[in-house]
């Protein structure tokens, strides 16, 4: 999204209403932009994997809506929503899924592997969990420059059984550092329930065996994570050591657009459908007074022209040169001459 | 003359190397298991705590992933982390944020991003180290772009090479040889050098025979080049690789075109070990040179046995390789 959109130029100033009604583009503009990549999967336009975080938008807006220019996140594969909150070009994140020389990885790493460091987004690999003892990594770096910066790591409840998300939590609390610990508890590791991951039923328990506290919130609740994360946020800025924020939240796609998630009962899926954090937060906003069908037209309107932007310049993009396969390996190639002729 | 107050073994090297890059560089700093207090389970980081203090010496938990993939997120930022694995041994359990994460970094941020780390692993057997404090598994890492991979073998090297990896834009590892440690002791200039990483250091020139090693088994090799230049007139090549990612390929060839014999010796094992790719490139690239086949040296297919007749019995040693010089001379 444009620069002049995001939280701290905009929430500085704008009023609370204002900047209501800009989480609410915000979370739209990632279901439209997902919506739009599952359509260009099916479409053979996007190949690979894509791993729609449809129904878990509310998790991606409220926690990185009071983040700052200069933090650092490491989203996960389900967290597109973290590349727009950030500000990364759409159009680039759109080429980036379509391998094009355009893209973040330029046409190396399919789907959220390639991050954009500028904007402080590190992109993942496909090994869940390695990348929270990066994130740790980064914070420890704000600590020693004492940069008044946060690192985020989003993960699942999947991924919370890797030995990594343990050795990175354990030394978080350790050394007090600045990390938040985002756990989006859809319930699924790919077709594996909770029941059969975990003995216990909030990961946010755990955060007490580190020293820190751990906080459950409804992920469907744009509101309630936002304020959370605002406040978790603003402690950690203050020298106050990590936290875990678990969302609870349900995915409404399979685990990627491959999978039809047979698996799942359909009435569970029927609740959640239920609990979308759209139509929740457009029930609060019309509580609040605005005239929520208006909104959603001009937003809507909105979120296609910045997303349909996108397509197109990805759609025109080049493919990378077969060649480039060889580039970017190193910071400068090794010495020429030491390659036999033959 | 040589000074003797200049003269300093290869840990300590290694020691100087971490002082004086710390003290050049703000930005570079040293985390692992006991490197503050104790200084390290070898004495590598002593005194690094009371001269830069408990942010840039940093005292980890058990946990190799951790230490590793900390050491991304901070280089990523700029910072030039020297992480220690305190056995080599014990990199398998980082071994994902090695290959996975470290490696790939810059080529799935399309050149964006660096990560300027090092990893120390002191590795090698004949230290009666058994199955867990003897490997060298250098050949895990030696197949993965993105990575560098050097192993000093003498003490100028153990400071250059080392100073070269903090000061690379890519992350290295820096495989040290435990046997080396307090064995090795050499009079090195004072201040400031640097070895080039890439490039290999022909450390005896002969005619009949070349023998392409690296790290622990360097002076093995010119022991056994002294004895059959002794004994049996025998004038033998003796090629340090120094770096094994990326290889010195034009220093490989050349040796091996201008002799004809090659032998390569290293103490990992045989199978799948770095020698394989050494043989692997002369065959492909330099087989009409060859007068016999390519011949290799190295550890048994075993583990390393604690039992010293079981470890003698693996590892290559000097004795070994006279007699593998004397086999490949006379084919």
């Amino acid at each position: 999204m444009p620069e002049a959109q995001t939280k701290t130029e905009a929430g500085a100033t704008a009023s609370r209403a204002e900047y209501e009604l800009q989480l609410y583009y915000w979370m739209k503009l990632i279901r439209a932009f997902e919506e739009r990549v599952s359509r260009l999967h099916r479409q053979n336009k996007i190949f690979g994997g894509v791993y729609s975080g449809a129904g878990q938008e509310a998790i991606c807006t409220g926690i990185c809506a009071p983040l700052q220019p200069g933090d650092f996140v490491s989203p996960l594969h389900r967290d597109l929503g973290v590349f727009l909150m950030r500000g990364v070009d759409p159009g680039r994140l759109m080429a980036q899924l379509m391998g094009k020389e355009t893209g973040l990885s330029r046409g190396k790493d399919s789907f959220l592997h390639g991050g954009d460091l500028e904007r402080g987004v590190f992109g993942s690999t496909s090994m869940l969990g390695s990348s929270l003892p990066v994130a740790v990594g980064a914070a420890l770096k704000f600590r020693m420059k004492r940069e008044n910066h946060i690192a985020v790591a989003f993960f699942g409840e999947g991924t919370s059984s890797r030995g990594d998300v343990h050795e990175a939590m354990n030394f978080a609390g350790v050394r007090k550092l600045p990390v938040l610990f985002v756990c989006e508890n859809n319930r699924y590791a790919y077709s594996t329930p909770l029941e059969k991951q975990m003995a216990i039923e909030d990961v946010a328990d755990r955060a007490a065996a580190y020293g820190f506290t751990g906080h459950t919130v409804s992920g469907n609740d744009l509101l309630a994570v936002y304020e959370l994360a605002e406040r978790v946020t603003k402690r950690m800025r203050a020298g106050g050591g990590p936290e875990l924020i678990e969302c609870k939240t349900y995915r409404f796609h399979g685990h990627s657009e491959h999978d039809a998630a047979l698996y799942r009962d359909k009435d569970e899926l029927l609740q959640w459908e239920s609990r979308d954090p759209i139509p929740l937060y457009e029930f609060y906003l019309e509580k609040r007074g605005h005239d929520i069908k208006r909104i959603r037209e001009e937003v809507d309107a909105r979120t296609h022209e910045v997303v349909q932007a996108a397509v197109e310049f990805a759609e025109q993009s080049p493919y990378p040169k077969p060649e480039e396969a060889l580039e970017d390996l190193y910071a400068s190639p090794p010495a020429a001459g030491r390659r036999p002729a033959g | 003359m040589r000074g003797a107050a200049m003269e300093i073994t290869y840990i300590q090297a290694i020691n100087q190397a971490l002082h004086e890059e710390m003290s050049r560089d703000e930005n570079v700093f040293v985390m692992g298991e006991d490197v503050g207090e104790l200084g390290g389970a070898f004495k590598a980081t002593e005194g690094l705590l009371a001269a830069f203090g408990e942010e840039r010496v940093i005292d980890t938990p058990i946990a190799e992933s951790l230490i590793v993939g900390a050491g991304v997120g901070a280089a990523v930022l700029g910072m030039r982390p020297v992480v220690e694995m305190q056995f080599a041994d014990f990199i398998s359990c980082a071994f994902d944020q090695i290959v996975n994460m470290a490696a790939t970094l810059r080529y799935r941020h399309g050149g964006r991003a660096s990560c300027p780390m090092v990893i120390r692993a002191p590795s090698g057997a004949g230290v009666h180290g058994a199955l867990f404090h003897s490997q060298n598994p250098e050949a895990w890492f030696t197949r993965v772009p993105g990575l560098k991979v050097v192993a000093p073998a003498t003490v100028y090297d153990a400071k250059g090479l080392l100073k070269a990896a903090i000061r690379d834009d890519d992350p290295v590892i820096y495989f040290e040889h435990k046997r080396l440690y307090r064995s090795l002791k050499d009079d090195i200039p004072e201040g400031d050098f640097t070895v080039p990483i890439g490039v290999a250091e022909l450390r005896q020139e002969g005619e009949e025979l070349s023998i392409i090693t690296y790290g622990g088994t360097l002076n093995q090799c010119l022991d056994a080049a002294r004895i059959v230049a002794k004994e049996d007139g025998l004038s033998v090549e003796v090629l340090d690789l120094r770096t094994l990612l990326p290889l010195d390929r034009e220093a490989v060839l050349k040796t091996a075109r201008k002799t004809g014999k090659v032998l390569v010796v290293h103490e990992d094992r045989l199978t799948g070990g770095f020698g394989g790719e050494i043989a692997a490139l002369i065959a492909e690239h330099a087989f009409e040179d060859l007068d016999a086949p390519v011949r290799r040296l190295a550890a048994l297919d075993t583990h390393t046995a604690f039992s010293p007749p079981l470890e003698e019995y693996i590892l290559p040693n000097t004795n070994k390789i006279v007699d593998a010089i004397r086999s490949l001379a006379a084919y």
